[in-house]
């Protein structure tokens, strides 16, 4: 269970406007995370705090391939992505690397900017703190469940290894 | 219910009889393509979880393109790391400067992809291949890493749109715009989670060029995969390039399509997408005399030889207007010796254009053509998002390379002489159902 503050945006949030292709030339996730969203958003990497949420429309991370995008979200403390839809690559990485993502229009509907909210990721209930509104998430299959457990793909590669 | 092409690959690739969209299947691999941004990525992930071996060193392409020759030290670090990699396990298909060429481009001429294979790229372009009949998508780095050390990776089975496409394009009409019309129609995620499977008759009048530009793009309408039948002209193209064996696979007659897009390829005009989406389209005659301050032509999606050969032929004995600058950039080693041995590289230079060494550079707004703020680029490349290729409030036209060399001529958008644009021609009305 996480709670925290919604930072919420439109469809298409595409991968050049979460982390613009100009700093992909450093990979580290702390200097990635100081540029995330700056093209959409200016002030977020100045704003969000660890425990924060991302809330979106439809096709959230559409476009380029780069892990960097959910490396960037991640690197700055977001616990999760609450989307109505998720490109498909951006849905890969997210899994790969152990960051929860969520797709849900209900809850993108009901949920305004700034709203606190609580997300259950074991059942997926997601709730609106600010308007007491809750909404369950569709379920991820089991075995993509065991790679987010695993902390990611790799991870899960190796543990079957062992 | 039958198969698609697409799926009947996943399900060979996966030792399975059948798979339905929806199956998570682990599928083997035939090729792992990663790039200068997405291969170091990889090789930190494999070497944090201390992996020792790849599957495969004869499956495995590294390519590195993106801000090479390298633009700055960062830059050059990332590709150290690639080429360390790259050496130590003894990558038969590393390509560093000299050699590589941008990978969509590459790949195919080298005959690193073939019909029915099944290939992942840390590069969301990948979707190129489908243009040979191959299944081919874009992942991500922890993908590529994966794929590296198992020689496999899981997939969820997609579900497909029929795109058929009928007739024959009129002059100066390409791929290109088949592309560009096909995301203006059904959206930027459209296709999410799907297959795009073209068929019709119209797929013969298209060149491998025009194919390989419109499966380059099928991403761009959030496709897993874009995928071309194989026909006389796939069987030409791989002559002389791949000596090994590959299947053929065709969709069965009674496979299962989500939906259905008919697009009558003679009634196509010259189209372009406005900033900021692909899928923000528009005939040329609907917009042109917009104000331009560069022209690029090149990239994975349009730095091909037929590209080439008609920037070359619009160009030719004119110059490119004054106030634009306009950058050519030939794909591949090969594309660009062969521009020179046709002579086309003298008419760019004569036109007053710049002409690079293989890069996707300016696409990615790395280095070779980043725009300052409120500037706009008529682009053969394959996304205007906002700040894609610059300052935030730079903005990207992309477009088929006769209308990005036009326009250089013309210092404003516009088509082609003799296209549908200028003839009056053509409706570009289609069904989707």
């Amino acid at each position: 269970m996480t709670t925290g503050t919604v930072f919420r945006y439109g469809d298409n949030v595409d991968t050049d406007v979460i982390i613009p292709a100009r700093y992909l030339n450093d990979p580290d996730p702390a200097a990635l995370a100081r540029h995330c969203m700056e093209d959409i958003d200016p002030d977020f990497a100045k704003n969000v705090r660890p425990g924060d949420i991302i809330v979106a429309g439809r096709n959230f991370g559409c476009g380029s391939s780069r892990e960097h995008a959910p490396l960037s979200i991640k690197a700055c403390g977001v616990t999760c992505v609450i989307a109505k839809s998720f490109a498909r690559i951006f849905y890969r990485n997210a899994i790969n690397i152990g960051f929860p993502i969520l797709e849900c229009p209900e809850a993108v509907d009901g949920i305004n900017p700034g709203d606190q909210v609580s997300v259950d990721f074991d059942s997926g209930t997601i709730r609106n703190e600010t308007t007491g509104e809750s909404f369950q998430a569709t379920a991820f299959p089991p075995f993509l469940q065991n790679i987010i457990r695993h902390g990611g793909l790799l991870a899960s590669i190796k543990a079957e290894e062992v | 219910m039958g198969m698609t092409m697409s799926q009947k690959i996943l399900a060979a690739k996966a030792g399975l009889d059948i798979v339905r969209p929806g199956d998570l299947i682990e599928a083997k691999l035939d090729l792992v393509l990663g790039n200068d941004i997405t291969t170091p990525v990889a090789v930190k992930e494999f070497d944090k979880f201390g992996f020792t071996k790849v599957f495969d060193k004869d499956k495995i392409a590294i390519v590195l393109d993106h801000y090479t020759p390298c633009k700055d030290i960062a830059s050059a670090e990332l590709c150290a790391t690639a080429r360390e990699f790259a050496n130590r396990f003894d990558i038969t298909h590393f390509y560093d400067v000299g050699t590589m060429g941008i990978e969509h481009a590459l790949l195919p001429e080298k005959g690193l992809t073939a019909p029915g294979e099944l290939i992942i790229g840390a590069d969301s372009h990948t979707c190129t291949y489908g243009a040979l009949g191959a299944f081919s998508t874009g992942v991500g780095s922890t993908d590529m890493a994966a794929g590296m050390i198992k020689g496999s990776l899981w997939f969820k089975v997609p579900a497909a749109i029929r795109v058929v496409l009928t007739g024959a394009l009129q002059p100066y009409v390409s791929g290109k715009d088949v592309i560009l019309h096909l995301i203006g129609l059904i959206g930027v995620d459209g296709a999410l989670y799907q297959s795009l499977e073209f068929t019709g008759d119209g797929i013969g009048n298209l060149t491998m060029d025009d194919r390989f530009t419109i499966a380059n793009m099928a991403i761009e309408a959030g496709a897993k995969n874009g995928i071309f039948p194989v026909d006389d002209q796939t069987l030409a193209y791989m002559k002389d390039r791949v000596d090994r064996e590959y299947q053929i696979f065709t969709a069965d007659p009674d496979a299962e399509y989500e939906g259905e897009v008919v697009i009558d390829l003679n009634q196509l005009k010259p189209t372009v997408a406005l900033p900021h989406l692909p899928s923000n389209t528009k005939t040329v005659d609907e917009v042109q005399g917009m104000r331009i301050d560069q022209v690029i032509i090149g990239s994975c999606t349009n730095g091909r030889m037929e590209d080439m050969r008609v920037t070359a032929e619009i160009l030719r004995g004119k110059t490119v207007a004054k106030g634009v600058r306009c950058i050519i950039i030939p794909a591949t080693q090969e594309i660009y010796r062969q521009s020179i041995v046709e002579g086309l590289m003298e008419i760019f230079i004569d036109a007053g254009a710049a002409v690079s060494t293989p890069t996707c550079g300016p696409c990615i707004g790395g280095h070779m053509g980043v725009m300052s703020a409120g500037e706009r680029t008529v682009a053969t490349t394959n996304r205007n998002f906002v700040g894609r290729m610059g300052h935030v409030t730079s903005e990207i036209i992309l477009a088929s390379p006769a209308v990005a060399a036009a326009s250089a001529i013309a210092g404003v958008l516009v088509g082609p002489e003799d296209s549908p644009c200028a003839t009056g021609q053509g409706q570009s009305t289609v069904s989707y159902r």
